[in-house]
């Protein structure tokens, strides 16, 4: 799509500079319909380009990886002991599946991160509202909040083990810890944006304390919030393989270090493959959020 | 009709002394002005000459003011951008802060179509043209039957030809609601226009009050338009050669 909205101005040229022929007196001679060019030309060559999905497209990048890595696997290249092929991959990831060992190992973890994603969202949403509407809620909550943040997020783990020893609880937390910071800067944020000419209005016009939360302040923050829920997931997925490495009877990080101690290289690539269509996975589901949550917005960005 | 017992009825605004300052700035210094209910009043003066603090003051926007101000209990607002909350759609942007319920819905509906907007009722203000967007605005204040329409360079954002039509509006909503009105603007075309009364802030102070003294339509380049014209921008500072 760039390249043709370069090639326009290009093929715009000669009619710009009368110089290139100028021994030719073409103007009056010619039709006039000969020196002009058709500016939605590029109209057709766009078209078959978009032909093909754009999820399809957006696919041949990480394809055309996996082929050469095929390849480059097949001319033995690589030494097999560290860099299994795709196709080796593949097959570790069906023995996997087949024998439901990788399917109760992604549960345990789904589970974790599913409770610390509903602990962190809610009182990180709950500690942003109160800290972003009142002035004692900013004064007791925000700057907890901001040393919380300048605390590295897995140097808690040792005091979280130390109250909680070392069975789900630690793991839960350590996962709820990381998505209440990113939920709550993030709201908090925007909360504190919202347009003051917005609210204004509202004011002006009659809204009561509540309504002005619901309808202008509330609504109005969302896209901030969502931002920090993107970013919660992300952060979600690596404060459980960092959880998982400590004491886990089941999940992915216990299969990730039986791998590792009998250097089964195959099945740490399915792992990582795994984490890869996690972290996509959630990715989605805040774009899906967003598109069902912000229609208001779409009918701009759309355009 | 209205226009007749104007003199004998209370103002629907008494302004007298005030007195406003930024930061050591002086912006308003014993300033008074009175409206009476349903006139319509342009308020012109350069820009930062204090005009709009005038109107936010009259809004109750800025309680930090001495001086004796009255306005009636019901006011409304236009703002140069309309200030409309882009996740409601166009029906809940009027209605808001009015009690929810079928009462409210059907008056914004009424108001709704009296801009000529009701069928986009339920379109998201981003989806409005600036034009359609102030309308909105407009509807959004009238169907609170204000005694008190403040108007804030409301059209100012707008493209000529919509703007007249936006006058063209304005004045008839004006006949049909009789609200008093305090127009904020800069353009003297504007308020020679629409105005019952023109008055000019400059320094801090009323330095005039012209009665525009007769009847509207008002075609620009008519004698009486050209005096006006002519002894409101001299009073700006600007001389047209």
């Amino acid at each position: 799509m760039i390249s043709a909205l370069f090639r326009r101005p290009l093929a715009l040229e000669p009619q710009l500079e009368p110089q290139p022929e100028p021994r030719q007196p073409a103007r009056p001679v010619e039709p006039a319909g000969a020196a002009l060019v058709d500016p939605t030309r590029a109209r057709t060559a766009r078209r078959a380009g978009s032909r093909v999905p754009r999820a399809v497209q957006r696919l041949a990048g990480p394809l055309l990886l996996l082929a050469l890595w095929q390849a480059l696997a097949l001319l033995d290249v690589f030494d097999p002991r560290t860099t299994p092929s795709p196709g080796k991959v593949l097959a570790a990831a069906w023995g996997l599946l087949a024998s439901g060992e990788l399917q109760a190992h992604l549960l345990a973890s789904l589970a974790r991160v599913a409770q610390g994603l509903a602990l962190g969202l809610a009182a990180g949403t709950a500690a942003a509202v109160a800290a972003g509407l009142s002035r004692v809620g900013e004064n007791t909550i925000d700057a907890n909040m901001e040393i919380l943040r300048a605390v590295p997020n897995f140097a808690l783990l040792p005091v979280l083990i130390a109250w909680f020893g070392i069975g789900e609880e630690p793991k839960v937390a350590l996962i709820a810890m990381s998505v209440l910071v990113a939920v709550y800067i993030n709201t908090y944020s925007a909360i504190r944006n919202v347009d003051a000419g917005l609210v204004e209005a509202a004011q002006i016009f009659g809204a009561g304390r509540r309504e002005l939360i619901t309808a202008v302040i509330l609504p109005g923050a969302l896209p901030g919030f969502l931002v920090g829920l993107r970013l919660a997931l992300t952060g979600a997925w690596l404060a459980l393989i960092f959880a998982e490495t400590i004491n886990a009877p089941t999940g992915l990080g216990r299969l990730m270090s039986d791998a590792r101690e009998y250097f089964r290289i195959d099945v740490i690539f399915v792992l990582l493959a795994v984490y890869a269509l996690l972290g996509l996975a959630s990715l989605a589901v805040v774009r899906l959020l967003e598109a069902r949550l912000l229609t208001w917005r779409r009918a701009f960005d759309g355009a | 009709m209205a226009r007749d017992n104007l003199p004998t009825r209370a103002p629907a605004v008494i302004a007298r002394g005030l007195r406003k300052a930024f930061a050591g700035h002086a912006v308003l210094r014993d300033f008074s002005l009175e409206i009476a209910p349903g006139e319509f009043v342009a308020l012109l003066g350069r820009s930062g000459s204090g005009k709009s603090t005038f109107l936010r003051i009259l809004a109750a926007l800025d309680p930090e003011v001495d001086g004796y101000v009255r306005v009636p209990a019901r006011r409304a607002v236009v703002f140069q951008e309309p200030r409309l909350q882009p996740w409601q759609r166009v029906l809940r942007n009027v209605v808001i802060g009015l009690p929810r319920g079928a009462r409210s819905e059907a008056s914004g509906r009424a108001a709704l179509d009296e801009v000529g907007l009701s069928g986009r009722a339920a379109a998201w203000p981003r989806t409005l043209s600036g034009g359609e967007a102030q309308r909105v605005a407009l509807a959004r204040a009238l169907v609170r039957e204000p005694q008190l329409l403040l108007l804030d360079e409301p059209f100012g954002a707008l493209d000529a030809l919509t703007r007249l039509r936006m006058h063209a509006l304005l004045l008839d909503l004006h006949r049909r609601h009789m609200p008093a009105v305090l127009l904020v603007t800069h353009d003297v075309d504007e308020a020679i226009a629409l105005a019952d009364r023109v008055v000019v802030l400059t320094e801090g102070r009323l330095s005039l009050d012209l009665p525009v003294g007769y009847d509207r339509p008002r075609p620009r380049g008519d004698a009486r338009y050209n005096a006006l014209r002519t002894r409101l921008l001299a009073e700006l500072g600007v001389r047209e050669s």
